[in-house]
């Protein structure tokens, strides 16, 4: 087994770091300090179970994690809600279990995985990644999994396949308020094969060494961190190899705005956002944001020869 | 409606989205994106605050209560107000107070120049709220000058439309309200120049301000 109930206290039940540290403003953080010790002894709560023997990462980058509770308080999840301060309240109740991830298209050997075997199909390690959203914030998370291309090599693709379509569950009952967020679901993304099998686009399991709370992507997520945020799709239901460029949610929401690739690419703007700079969660000053979110040495040279303002 | 004391209670009512503001700040609980929070909030009341003054004449008719107008100067003004801190958020974060760049911004993206017509719009309304303003310029040319509000009210809610990603319900909401208030306007002025309402139906000059 992988994963164990720790006695320890997990992360997600840690009063936030700038409560404890910032003993001058003890008196401004009284509130939210209670509150965090309320929230020990509410019953109910899920708690995150802590992942053992989680390995480190050489593809770590070494800048300091937003806090747990910015990660888990901020993201968007448009099935549950298009507010991203209300998404850990909206998905508290989110069944993961059983989940099955069901592999398909264009292999000669299409199969459902359990969770159990998704948790076992590599060692699973910490990786430190920077996140960039589309609108202009970024974070840093330490994600729990493994390489992509760990899973995709157990299954043997046809000569056909060319991409990986990925899809996020998706349920009316459980997602009530689905539909005022004005797009489509199920949710779908794209990889191109090669962006796929590239080491960095990871398999999600966890963070901060536990396993995901349901508004990050319970149980199982995808993470491609050189490209904008909503590329990393949450609760995988389905991986699809295919011949053709998939859909994706966004792009058929509104193509100008999100193409297919995506990448983080502070010189293309579009009529929205300008991309240029970015805003790190908690921060009051924009930074300039790096070409594909500074995983260009990685990444770079799945696009020579592509120009990426037509290919955005 | 006529005491000193409901003037006092719409100011205090209008300061209360601001000292909510404040105490959230002050317990640091402005959410994992305080810049965002600040920009939505203050950006939500100018907004709110801009379709209760246009409400207020023809909530004045409708409900049969002309004192209303008392308070439309006030709520203006706090329209204003949260307007101003929310082009500051921008300005100062977003910007940092590059003039050239704002302009820049303005130039490129679309939603920016709508809000920012909003804004600028406003100011001449604010500088010119005061009584004297009134008699400066004569109640009618003063009148005129104020319909400048529709466009804020209008820009306004094109911003908002226009920034949001898909989920339009808020802008939608909003731009209903203020197409209805300024439809009420335009069969209003249609009806009065047939001669069919009452004068004493009209909006009064006298009223158009000072007290």
């Amino acid at each position: 087994m992988l994963i164990k109930k720790s006695g320890e206290i997990p992360y997600s039940e840690i009063t936030p770091k700038q409560v404890y540290i910032d003993r001058r403003k003890l008196l401004a953080a009284l509130p939210a300090a209670l509150f965090a010790g309320r929230e020990l002894f509410s019953p109910g709560k899920a708690r995150a179970a802590k992942f053992d023997h989680v390995g480190k990462s050489s593809l770590s980058i070494t800048d300091q994690p937003t806090p747990y509770n910015s990660i888990t308080h901020y993201n968007n999840f448009y099935e549950f809600t298009t507010d991203k301060t209300e998404v850990a309240d909206q998905a508290k109740n989110f069944k993961t279990s059983p989940w099955t991830v069901s592999v398909e298209g264009q292999i000669k050997n299409p199969r459902k995985l359990s969770m159990e075997e998704i948790l076992s199909v590599a060692p699973l390690e910490e990786r430190v990644y920077r996140h960039r959203c589309v609108e202009g914030w970024s974070m840093v998370a330490p994600w729990v999994g493994y390489s992509l291309n760990a899973l995709l090599k157990q299954f043997q693709p046809t000569e056909k396949a060319k991409y990986i379509a990925f899809e996020s569950y998706f349920s009316t009952s459980q997602m009530p308020h689905a539909s005022y967020s004005g797009i489509s679901f199920p949710y779908t993304e794209g990889l191109r094969m090669d962006e796929a099998m590239n080491p960095l686009a990871m398999i999600v399991v966890g963070l901060y060494g536990e396993s995901l709370p349901p508004q990050d992507g319970a149980p199982v997520r995808l993470v491609v961190p050189w490209k904008y945020g909503y590329k990393s799709i949450k609760s995988l239901v389905k991986i699809k190899f295919v011949d053709k460029q998939p859909y994706t949610t966004w792009n058929l929401a509104n193509p100008p705005a999100y193409g297919f690739y995506s990448n983080v690419n502070p010189n293309v703007s579009t009529l929205q956002y300008s991309q240029a700079t970015e805003l790190p969660l908690g921060s009051f000053r924009r930074r300039p944001t790096l070409m594909f979110n500074g995983y260009g040495d990685q990444v770079a040279g799945l696009y020579n020869g592509m120009d990426l303002r037509k290919y955005y | 409606m006529r005491s000193r004391w409901a003037k006092i209670l719409v100011f205090a009512l209008c300061l209360v989205p601001l000292a909510r503001m404040g105490w959230r700040a002050w317990n640091q609980d402005l959410t994992a994106n305080p810049v965002e929070y600040l920009t939505h909030f203050t950006g939500d009341w100018t907004i709110r605050l801009l379709v209760i003054t246009l409400s207020i004449t023809p909530l004045r008719r409708v409900l049969g209560l002309p004192d209303l107008v008392r308070f439309r100067r006030m709520t203006g003004l706090f329209a204003f107000f949260y307007g101003c801190l929310h082009f500051s958020v921008y300005f100062w974060v977003d910007k940092d107070f590059q003039f050239k760049e704002m302009i820049e911004d303005i130039g490129k993206r679309p939603f920016i120049l709508a809000g920012f017509t909003a804004f600028v719009c406003m100011i001449p309304l604010a500088l010119t709220s005061t009584a004297g303003w009134i008699r400066r310029l004569g109640g009618k040319r003063w009148q005129r000058l104020h319909r400048l509000i529709y466009v804020s009210a209008i820009a306004a809610v094109v911003h908002y439309y226009w920034l949001v990603k898909s989920d339009t319900r808020l802008p939608v909401f909003y731009g209903s309200m203020v197409a209805l208030l300024l439809l009420y306007r335009v069969v209003n002025a249609a009806g009065s120049r047939r001669g069919e309402l009452p004068a004493a139906a009209r909006p009064s000059k006298e009223s158009a301000g000072a007290r």
